[in-house]
Parts: C-alpha cells; sequence; structure tokens
C-alpha cells in the first residue's frame, strides 16, 4: 500500500493543507512591538522609551551586583540540582516574598493566614490569581483603572473574569481623579474586585497620597469590595521598600482579605528570569492552607512547577544580611537616577520654553512618565526623532540619560509646536 | 510588641465574628497524584524507604543528575549575559537548535521557514499553549487523548476548554499496544480530529508502536485527515539515540503531515526545574507559519509575557557548541543505558524469586517508565509495607530503581503479587 497516495480528501481538510490556514496575524503587541520596531531602525540617535526596563546612564541593561553575587554562589554550589520545584514553587523564596511585601511583624504572616505560591514574574501571578478568582469567588467582574498596563484586560479576560473600569487618570490635570474613582468604586456592585496598582502607577505614575488611600480602603471595605494588589516596583517607586508597600500594608492591617501580585523583575533587574509571586491573604490559617491546594490546580495544567533559577537568586539575596543591605542601596541608586531624570527632563524643557506645563514629569513617580502627547505627537517624534515610545505617550525614564535628555527635549518641544 | 499584637489580634477577632473569610467554602483540592507521591516519600521516615513515583533521573547512587554539558553551560552563562525579558516567542536561538532536534539538521521544513515555533515552558507549557490556540482557532474541535497517558494531559486541555474524547491505546492483558483498537478508534473518529500522540517513551505506560505500525497510523491519519500533535518529552531518553526516538514523527513528516510538537528538556538534558520547552506548529508555508506564530505568542502574553531565559540559555549554549552537544549526547546514552540495565535488573531479579506471572513487559517497554500491571491495592500494600512510593497505577519510575534497591524492589513486589 502506497503511503504516500493521496486519497480522496475529506470535506474538512483537504490534503496537505493546514487546518490554520484561515488563521491572520495577530497585531504586535503594544509594548513589546516598540523594541521591536527600535530594533530595526538604523539610526545612530535612536531612543528606546517604550518597554519598562532599567537601563544606566550609558543606556545599558544591568545586572545589580547582589545578583551576580547570588548567582556565583549558585553556580559554584555543586550541592545543587535542577529538580522540579514543588507546584507552589520554593518554600524559602515564597516566605521571603509574604514577608517583603507585608512587613516582616505583619501578624498575617505570623498567624500563617497568608498563602504564597511562586509564579512567573508579575503577569504569571495576576494571571494564576485571576484564575483562581473565576473558579472560587462568588464575583466574576473586576474593576480596572483608566488607563492601566496594556497587559492588564487579557490576562484577567483569558483567565474567565469580565473587566469593567474605574476612573483613575485626569488628563486636564495630569494626576488623580479622584471623585471619579470614589464615584466609580462606590457604585460597583458589593464584592467586586478591584485591581490596584501598589505604587508607580503604570503608565501613568500618578499615585494616590496616603490620606487617599486611607479613604480608598474605608470605601472598599465598606462595600466589600475584593482587593488585588499589582506591585510590579517595590522599593523603584520611592527608592523605599517599606514605603512602597504601605497601601498593601494598610489593607491587610485591617484584618481583612486581598491578593497581591509581586514582581521581582524590576527592582532585582530579575526580567527574563521570570520571578514573582501571589500572595492571598485569608482571614484564618486553614483557609489559607485549603486556598493554596485550590491554586495548585491552576498552575499544574498551566505550566505544572515554576522555573528555579531566579527564585533561587531572590531568596539568596533575600536570607543574607548584608546582601540585602546592599540590594537596598542599588535599590535606592536606581530609584535615585530616575527621579533625576524626570528632574533633568523637566528644567530642559522649561529652559526651553517648550508650550505647557510641564510639572507632571517631577510630580509622577516610578519608571513611567505619562507626557500628555498625543499619538500624532508620538509618531512624529518616531519619525522625524527615531524615538519609540508606546502610542499613549508613555515614557521609561529609566531609558533616558543625561546624554539622551537633550536630543528628547528637541523632540518633545518640536511634537508640541508642529503637531496639533 | 506583645502588647501591639494583643490590640491586633483583638481587632482581627472582631473582624471575624462580624466578616467570615470569602474563601470559607473553597474544598481542600485533591493532591497531585504524581507530584504528591513524592511529598509522601519525603515525609516518609523509614530508611528503606524507595522512591520510584516521580519521572526524574537518578544515577545508581539514588542520587539527582546535573550533567556535565549542563555545569559547563552555566560557568559560561554566569556572570556574562544580561537578564533581559526575551521576546514572546523567547530566545531565538534556542528554537533553533531545538527544532533541528526535532525535524532533522537538514529539514526542509526549517530552511523553508514554514515552522511555527515558541519556547515554551517545558512540556507542559507547551501542550497548554496548543490547547489554547486549538480552542481559539478550531473551537468545534475535540481532543483525541490515549488511555492511559499522562495524568496531567486531561487537565491541560480541559483547563483550555477543549473536549475531550478517548482512544485504545495500553492492552492490560499482553502489558503491551492494544494496536487494532487503536487503529479502530482512528478510523471511526469523524474527519479531521484532533490527535494526542506520545512520539516515544510513552507515559506511563512505555508501550511504543513499532517503526511499522507508525507507518500503519501515519497512512489512517492522511486518510482521515486527522491532526497529530506530537508530545515529545523523551528525546534522547528512551533508546539513548535522539534521531531513532524522533522516527514517529519523521515518519509523520515524509507523508506530509502537518503536526504540531511539545518538546521538552526537563528528562534529557536534565533541566526539569528550568522548565525549558519549544511549542511547533507546521505550516503550510513562511506566510502561515508568521501568523501562527504571532497568535501563538498572543496566548502566551496574558499568561507569563515571556518565558525564563537561564534554561534557554543552557539549551542554546549547549547545542550550540559542538563539543558540549556532543557531551550531551553521550551523557544522554548514559541515562538511558543506566535505564535499560535497570530493566534488565529487575525482571531478572523477579524471575530468579521464582514468580509465576510475566515479567518480560519490564524490558519489551521503553523509556523511564514501566506499566507493572499491579493494581492500586498492590501498590497501597508496596507503600504501607514496604515504603515504596510510586503512582496507583503500578506506574514504576525506572529511573529510580538503582543495583542498590532492586533487590529490595523485585522482594516487595513479589510479594504482593505472588497470590495473585
Amino acid at each position: 500500500m502506497e503511503s504516500n497516495t493521496v486519497v480522496s480528501a475529506s470535506p474538512t481538510s483537504a490534503a496537505g493543507s493546514s487546518v490554520f490556514a484561515h488563521i491572520v496575524q495577530a497585531p504586535e503587541d503594544p509594548i513589546l512591538g516598540v523594541t521591536v520596531a527600535y530594533n530595526k531602525d538604523p539610526s545612530p540617535v535612536k531612543l528606546n522609551l517604550g518597554v519598562g526596563a532599567y537601563r544606566t546612564e550609558e543606556g545599558k541593561p544591568l545586572v545589580l551586583n547582589v545578583v551576580r553575587q547570588a548567582e556565583q554562589l549558585l553556580v559554584n554550589d555543586s550541592s545543587r540540582v535542577k529538580e522540579y520545584l514543588p507546584i507552589v514553587g520554593l518554600a524559602d523564596f515564597n516566605k521571603l516574598s509574604a514577608k517583603l511585601i507585608l512587613g516582616a511583624d505583619s501578624p498575617a504572616v505570623q498567624d500563617n493566614r497568608v498563602t504564597t505560591v511562586q509564579c512567573l514574574s508579575g503577569t504569571g501571578s495576576l494571571r494564576v490569581g485571576a484564575e483562581f478568582l473565576a473558579r472560587h469567588y462568588h464575583e466574576r467582574t473586576i474593576y480596572i483603572p483608566v488607563p492601566t498596563w496594556g497587559n492588564h484586560p487579557k490576562v484577567f479576560t483569558l483567565a474567565g473574569l469580565s473587566v469593567k473600569s474605574y476612573r483613575y487618570y485626569d488628563p486636564t490635570t495630569r494626576g488623580l481623579n479622584f471623585q471619579g474613582l470614589l464615584e466609580d468604586l462606590q457604585s460597583a456592585p458589593s464584592g467586586a474586585i478591584v485591581l490596584l496598582h501598589a505604587c508607580a502607577h503604570n503608565p501613568t505614575g500618578v499615585d494616590p497620597t496616603p490620606q487617599q488611600w486611607e479613604q480608598i480602603r474605608q470605601l472598599m471595605r465598606s462595600k466589600a469590595l475584593l482587593p488585588l494588589f499589582d506591585s510590579a516596583y517595590q522599593g523603584f517607586a520611592s527608592g523605599s521598600l517599606d514605603a512602597d508597600a504601605q497601601s498593601v500594608r494598610m489593607f491587610v492591617a485591617d484584618g481583612g482579605e486581598c491578593l497581591v501580585a509581586q514582581s521581582y523583575a524590576k527592582n532585582m533587574g530579575l526580567y527574563g528570569e521570570r520571578v514573582g509571586a501571589l500572595s492571598i491573604v485569608c482571614r484564618a490559617a486553614d483557609v489559607a492552607g485549603r486556598v493554596e491546594s485550590q491554586l495548585k490546580l491552576v498552575i499544574r495544567p498551566m505550566y505544572s512547577n515554576p522555573p528555579i533559577h531566579g527564585a533561587s537568586i531572590v531568596a539568596t539575596i533575600l536570607k543574607d544580611r548584608n546582601m540585602f543591605h546592599e540590594w537596598t542601596l542599588e535599590l535606592k541608586a536606581m530609584a535615585d537616577r530616575i527621579i533625576s531624570m524626570r528632574q533633568q527632563l523637566f528644567d530642559a524643557l522649561r529652559a526651553r520654553g517648550t508650550p505647557g506645563d510641564w510639572s507632571h514629569i517631577i510630580k509622577q513617580i516610578g519608571m513611567f512618565t505619562f507626557t500628555g502627547l498625543n499619538s500624532e505627537q508620538v509618531t512624529f517624534m518616531r519619525k522625524e526623532y527615531h524615538i519609540y515610545m508606546t502610542s499613549d505617550g508613555r515614557i521609561s525614564m529609566a531609558g533616558l540619560s543625561s546624554r539622551t535628555v537633550p536630543h528628547l527635549t528637541d523632540a518633545i518641544h518640536a511634537a508640541v509646536t508642529k503637531v496639533a | 510588641m506583645a502588647l501591639r499584637r494583643i490590640i491586633l489580634g483583638q481587632v482581627g477577632r472582631v473582624g471575624e465574628r462580624s466578616v467570615s473569610s470569602w474563601w470559607r467554602n473553597v474544598q481542600p483540592a485533591a493532591k497531585d497524584p504524581i507530584l504528591g507521591v513524592t511529598e509522601a516519600f519525603l515525609a516518609d521516615p523509614s530508611p528503606d524507604k524507595v522512591n520510584v513515583g516521580v519521572g526524574a533521573y537518578r544515577d545508581d547512587n539514588g542520587k539527582p543528575v546535573v550533567l556535565e554539558c549542563v555545569r559547563e553551560a552555566e560557568r559560561r552563562i554566569a556572570g556574562n549575559l544580561n537578564m533581559e525579558y526575551l521576546p514572546m516567542g523567547g530566545s531565538a536561538k534556542m528554537v533553533e537548535e531545538t527544532l533541528r532536534l526535532a525535524y532533522g539538521e537538514n529539514s526542509d521544513l526549517i530552511k523553508d521557514k514554514r515552522i511555527a515555533a515558541i519556547q515554551s515552558l517545558s512540556g507542559t507549557g507547551a501542550c497548554r499553549i496548543f490547547a489554547e490556540f486549538q480552542r481559539r482557532f478550531c473551537p468545534d474541535s475535540q481532543i483525541y487523548i490515549p488511555v492511559p497517558t499522562w495524568a496531567n494531559h486531561h487537565n491541560v486541555w480541559r483547563d483550555a476548554h477543549v473536549p475531550q474524547r478517548t482512544f485504545h491505546y495500553y492492552h492490560p492483558e499482553s502489558r503491551g499496544l492494544d494496536f487494532a483498537s487503536m487503529m479502530d478508534d482512528i478510523k471511526s473518529a469523524p474527519n479531521g480530529s484532533f490527535f494526542l500522540l506520545h512520539a516515544c517513551a510513552h507515559n506511563p505506560t512505555g508501550v511504543d508502536p513499532s517503526e511499522e505500525q507508525w507507518r500503519e497510523i501515519s497512512y489512517q491519519f492522511k486518510v482521515k485527515g486527522h491532526f497529530p500533535f506530537f508530545d515529545m518529552a523523551y528525546q534522547g531518553f528512551a533508546s539513548g539515540d535522539p534521531e531513532r526516538d524522533a522516527k514517529s514523527i519523521r515518519i509523520f513528516l515524509e507523508d506530509g503531515h502537518l503536526i504540531g510538537c511539545a518538546q521538552s528538556f526537563a528528562k534529557n538534558m536534565g533541566l526539569y526545574g528550568q522548565r525549558v520547552g519549544c511549542l511547533s506548529v507546521v505550516c503550510g508555508d513562511e506566510k502561515e507559519a508568521v501568523a501562527v506564530k504571532s497568535q501563538l505568542q498572543q496566548l502566551a502574553r496574558p499568561m507569563y509575557s515571556n518565558p525564563p531565559t537561564h534554561g534557554a540559555l543552557i539549551v542554546s549554549t549547549v547545542l550550540g557548541d559542538p563539543n558540549l552537544k556532543k557531551l550531551w549526547l553521550k551523557e544522554v546514552k548514559g541515562m538511558a543505558e543506566r535505564i535499560i540495565g535497570a530493566r534488565i535488573a529487575l525482571r531478572q531479579n523477579l524471575e530468579k524469586l521464582g514468580s509465576s506471572l510475566s515479567w518480560k513487559h519490564i524490558t519489551n517497554q521503553i523509556g523511564m517508565f514501566c506499566y507493572s500491571g499491579l493494581t492500586p491495592e498492590q501498590v497501597d500494600r508496596l507503600t504501607n509495607e514496604f515504603h515504596i512510593y510510586m503512582t496507583r497505577n503500578g506506574r514504576i519510575s525506572m529511573a529510580g530503581v538503582t543495583t542498590g534497591n532492586v533487590g529490595y524492589l523485585a522482594n516487595a513486589i513479589h510479594e504482593v503479587s505472588k497470590s495473585a
């Protein structure tokens, strides 16, 4: 029997044609696609202010000294093996991560009311948390701020939640629309899930003040709204790990429940290692135990167990007093450089006499500045000045240096004066 | 401090009286049947305990192994590279080398760029992304899964919301392949059905079709226009020769099938906890491959954004260096040969004990696992009376068998089966 004979084709698939032939090409990811475009550009003055990855003054990626040390310790330890981690990940890493975000003396931690699972950075933590909520929580709606990180809506939708929004950014003040935020949360159904950026809101850099956080907390607790914190910048925003965790700790301190997704991508520079953690703070320890068992059922059919390398680096650093201290210094240095870039850009635009109020550049916090530039202006800056940013006008301050501030200033000035 | 705790505790208690946990209805999840075995093993204090549960390789001293080629690759990597985000599709270099392993060094499909491929979170991650892709673009399709299969396969396609059917595979009476029933199922499935096939070293049975049988299966798939999805988790590990272990895939490719394939480096490179693998889909032409890859990336982005870099670097370092690759091939052969030796030893021991049952299947089966034919009750006796840990379907991980424990293991098996 000739195995290569073309036999009468079935209606569903003509001989040799693909069942996926009808598929159209997906659009580039709006954020990661910026770097793709930047890489293709041959211009010597090109500037990548797209993806939020830290760069040094010289425009180079940075691996923290303390991370290099940890890596060397790991590679030189011949007793280390590469076995599967448990489904929930590295135990040390999980405990230390919970302490880092909730505070070393957090009663929730001491009472064993927190279940923490290692996940693939912030994205993975959010996805696992959302899948858990879609299965076990009585409300399937999540409220996300406008605007928010571009990937948030899809993470929640694919997990089975339905996405609504609450007002957040005020374009006229380039600050927080606090009234709108309170109104929208007030009118949310009781028990709905609310996504909160723990600090350094992405993409706007606009954070509530401590007093505003307290009001948000009271409102949310009065309506039994469930907080899901995205903490991607702890230590990176103000330079202080504790200060940047205040919003989360405020909620945990009132004894209520919440979820926290942590990422070590930025604050430990471990981007590509995909290290993060999901913590669910419960009212009782036995509840936490059962919750953990259900989290495992979400993770196992997704990727079985998380990657070991990055989590081992983090655990090594967090558990060693000296390395931890060194980390806080390197972290503060990164945060300080970004704060100084903000100041330099602001001063340069003022000196240039560029029309408009640019004070939001120094009022906003964290890696990103929401410039207020529109998409035509963004396109103009890309075409004429080879400056790459996301079309919502978000620039990554981490991608700037003293050397490139003048070029960016020129570009903004031109865009604002020439393009509507 | 104590006072503060008391006060906060009281606040918590008040909270508990008035608002109970959102998770109070969460039931404790069943333990994972495979990974739960290792948990139980670790908790056992007996000095005689033997773990033949999870499929992770052990040397003849029962110790996990990090391959020399991997250690060398890690030495080269540490300190030299940054940890930037990989693209959503992962490391292009690693994917290219990985495709060569599955599709052949001189594959025309690779030359013609007809394979859509992304780096995945090991085999599990590859299966999950494919299942989600299948659901999104062939929403009316189901997946045919062999009986038995790796337990997590059911979870993966279920969580991706793809309905499942089964097809006959294992023949309990002969402890071999039920080829006739399998072919009947292939013929009676609706045209254009999706089938999950284990490329080599079927998990959990160790029973593979012969080359002739694979050719017949491939022919019948052509007749019916079925979609073949290969899960290849043991390339190199089964026979010791990666080219030989890929024979089933090569037969299908020769026959012109447009296959899907999940590859894992967990076992054959010992990279278990690094979570490194590859998902590939063969397309009609380059344009289609570009479109399909873009859609695979769209599924990865809301799950984990981009895959972990460390394991991928190890793989591309090893496969990209001719000397390291040679060393790897030698080490893989060594692992496979030790397992083949353990099979021979176990069978000989049982026969020497005068067992009246046939143990031919131990050496007929291939790869990491032996489907012993023991019943769940017999397995429970092995665990409770002899501290031998395996999954209740009677699957023995041969990698856990050593010259040191094979006698004890054979004795125990004989004890629980001699009255059967």
